[in-house]
């Protein structure tokens, strides 16, 4: 009896967050003829599996959403490859060296985690803005520059994250190795750094969730369709008049299909990072 | 080991001016003499920290003295701006009639959010801790809205809650419902579209809760109930001390995130930032949006996002002084 209402419950949840997303599949599978809107509603595709409608939303001249994918995936690999390179190095300082004042600027890392986010937005604006990095220049897209340098200059949360995990790791194997005459670049490039993967894969993943989905940041510093992100697409999009509603479906479901495939690729070390992690530290 | 540790003690006072320079010395590939292990340590970890000093002093330390200077100007986007004192902060106060407006809506979305994703957090978190098959199923299912974008989940939500024409509301109409809410062409629903939204969310929530529930010792729960406690007794005596910490960081986490809401509101608005009907979804955020980046208005703006900071400090401060009262730490 117990075990059933258990049962209901979930299946209520499930559909809560299936249902949904079932519709938008459905209204993004029916070809440009048919209404999207029905009465009752279609939860999921039964009758149309239009695939033509990805085609169009991603190659479509006025709204190219392959275009844009690429531009979030270009955005998204720079941000990756500095947040792995600059949070692995600072939180190899903290974890694996003595310096003085180290106590000291590790607290300041966490206390930056408390800064005010609202109030660094306009100075912050200000300053890219002022120095050039905004917009497109000559055809460069120079505001893509505060949409990936920041990455290279390290993050709280990752630091504090991979300083917990390299802290696990055996200090002998840094002893060992500095007798064998190793610096301390080759401990940590050739050491610290392949061991310390299971925890890069955690920052690499939500780096990726985080600039994929971002639209703050695309919104104040990009004005040329040709560089914009998908999400920065979607929302200008759905505000102009005469939208086709099984494209901007099939647009939304390109912007929730790439975080839906590295969730189901990392979810078990994202999970497992996350709590290693946690019991570790 | 221990005599790199007395090294390090001596090595004190005597190293007191050498922290600027050691990192441009390293660079300038000084050889590591065994000697002075630890001082080529230093350097390295300087050398490392690089990246760190360069963000925290460009991206945060001078926007953030910026940030003060600027409330007190009247800086505009394409233009300089002069110290005007404060006269923003007495523009936000006594004129400009959509501060009250902005700080009235998200004061009520803040009354909405903050218990509503608790409490469901909370009864889903139980939901997912039953032990019945297939749970890994459910609980992956439940998390998937949390890595989805935030545009793509306003625009999705945004066409089901359309009032006309909506799956949510063909779906009420054909179970009988003649007259479903009109949620975001009605001032006074608006903000419940909002959070209808945002429970689509409860998962990042629930998962949180889940980890707080299983550190519960088993052995709490037996020996109640070999005193004879009932399920409600246990929750009431057991599960909700022990979770409590988790709910205290939830707590301020909501909080926070209430305060500084913009996103699905500003996809709807277009960057234009209108605010739904009646102005109902002002929130905060986006009155600040529009005066700087819409109008340009960044001295004003500046001033703006330091009124709203110090309204958070002050209802950070308030959830600690009560933390005491509420919260159960195990010793």
């Amino acid at each position: 009896m117990h075990v059933v209402f258990v049962y209901i419950c979930l299946l209520a949840l499930t559909a809560f967050i299936v249902l949904p997303l079932g519709w938008m599949v459905t209204a993004a599978l029916k070809p440009d003829n048919v209404p999207v809107f029905t009465f009752p509603p279609e939860w999921f595709p039964t009758e149309y599996f239009n695939f033509g409608t990805f085609v169009d939303a991603l190659t479509q001249p006025n709204e190219p959403y392959g275009r844009y994918a690429l531009n979030s995936l270009l955005l998204a690999s720079l941000n990756i490859i500095g947040a792995v390179l600059s949070n692995s190095l600072i939180a190899f300082a903290f974890a694996r060296l003595n310096f003085r004042g180290k106590d000291v600027l590790f607290a300041i890392v966490l206390a930056t985690m408390l800064l005010p986010a609202p109030v660094l937005l306009i100075p912050q604006f200000l300053l890219f803005f002022n120095i050039g990095w905004y917009g497109t220049v000559d055809g460069f897209p120079a505001g893509y520059l505060p949409l990936i340098v920041p990455a290279f200059t390290g993050n709280p949360f990752f630091i504090f994250l991979l300083r917990q995990y390299m802290r696990t790791i055996p200090k002998d194997l840094d002893e060992a190795a500095r007798i064998d005459g190793a610096s301390n670049w080759t401990i940590y490039w050739r050491i610290i750094l392949p061991l310390s993967v299971p925890a890069l894969v955690v920052v690499g993943v939500f780096t990726f969730l985080g600039v994929w989905n971002d639209f703050f940041g695309p919104l104040l510093y990009l004005d040329d369709a040709n560089w914009f992100t998908v999400p920065l697409a979607l929302a200008r999009e759905v505000t102009t008049v005469g939208t086709e509603w099984n494209i901007v479906m099939a647009a939304t479901l390109v912007a929730m299909l790439p975080p839906l495939i590295v969730y189901a690729f990392s979810q078990n070390k994202l999970m497992g990072g996350i709590a290693s992690v946690g019991i570790r530290g | 080991m221990a005599m790199q540790l007395g090294d390090q003690g001596a090595r004190g006072e005597q190293l007191s001016e050498g922290a600027v320079a050691a990192p441009l010395a390293a660079m300038s590939g000084g050889t590591p003499e065994r000697g002075a292990a630890t001082r080529s340590e230093e350097r390295t970890a300087y050398i490392f920290l690089a990246p760190w000093f360069a963000g925290f002093i460009f991206f945060l330390l001078i926007p953030l003295g910026w940030a003060v200077w600027l409330s007190f100007t009247d800086e505009q986007l394409f233009r300089s701006g002069q110290f005007v004192g404060f006269e923003n902060y007495a523009r936000a106060f006594t004129d400009d009639p959509s501060f009250y407006k902005a700080l009235q809506v998200t004061l009520t979305w803040i009354v909405i959010a903050v218990p509503l994703f608790l409490i469901s957090g909370l009864l889903v978190a139980l939901l997912l801790n039953q032990k019945v098959r297939g749970m890994g199923f459910f609980r992956t299912v439940l998390y998937v809205p949390a890595v989805l974008s935030g545009v793509a989940i306003a625009v999705l939500w945004f066409t089901l809650l359309n009032s006309d024409l909506g799956a949510v509301n063909q779906f009420l109409r054909s179970i009988g419902i003649e007259d479903p809410p009109n949620w975001f062409q009605d001032p006074d629903v608006a903000l419940w579209g909002v959070a209808i939204m945002g429970l689509w969310g409860v998962g990042t929530n629930a998962i949180i809760y889940l980890a707080g529930l299983q550190n519960i010792p088993p052995d709490l729960y037996e020996a109640a109930g070999m005193d004879g406690a009932g399920p409600w007794q246990k929750f009431r005596h057991i599960t909700l001390p022990m979770l409590s910490p988790t709910m205290f960081f939830l707590f301020i986490g909501e909080l926070t995130a209430a305060l500084v809401i913009i996103g699905p509101v500003i996809v709807i608005s277009g960057a234009g930032g209108a605010a739904g009907p009646a102005d109902s979804l002002l929130f905060y955020m986006l009155l600040l949006y529009r005066r700087g980046f819409v109008e340009g208005q960044m001295g004003y703006a500046a001033a703006l996002a330091w009124i709203l900071t110090v309204i958070g400090l002050l209802l950070v401060w308030v959830t600690f002084k009560l933390e005491k009262r509420f919260v159960f730490y195990q010793a």
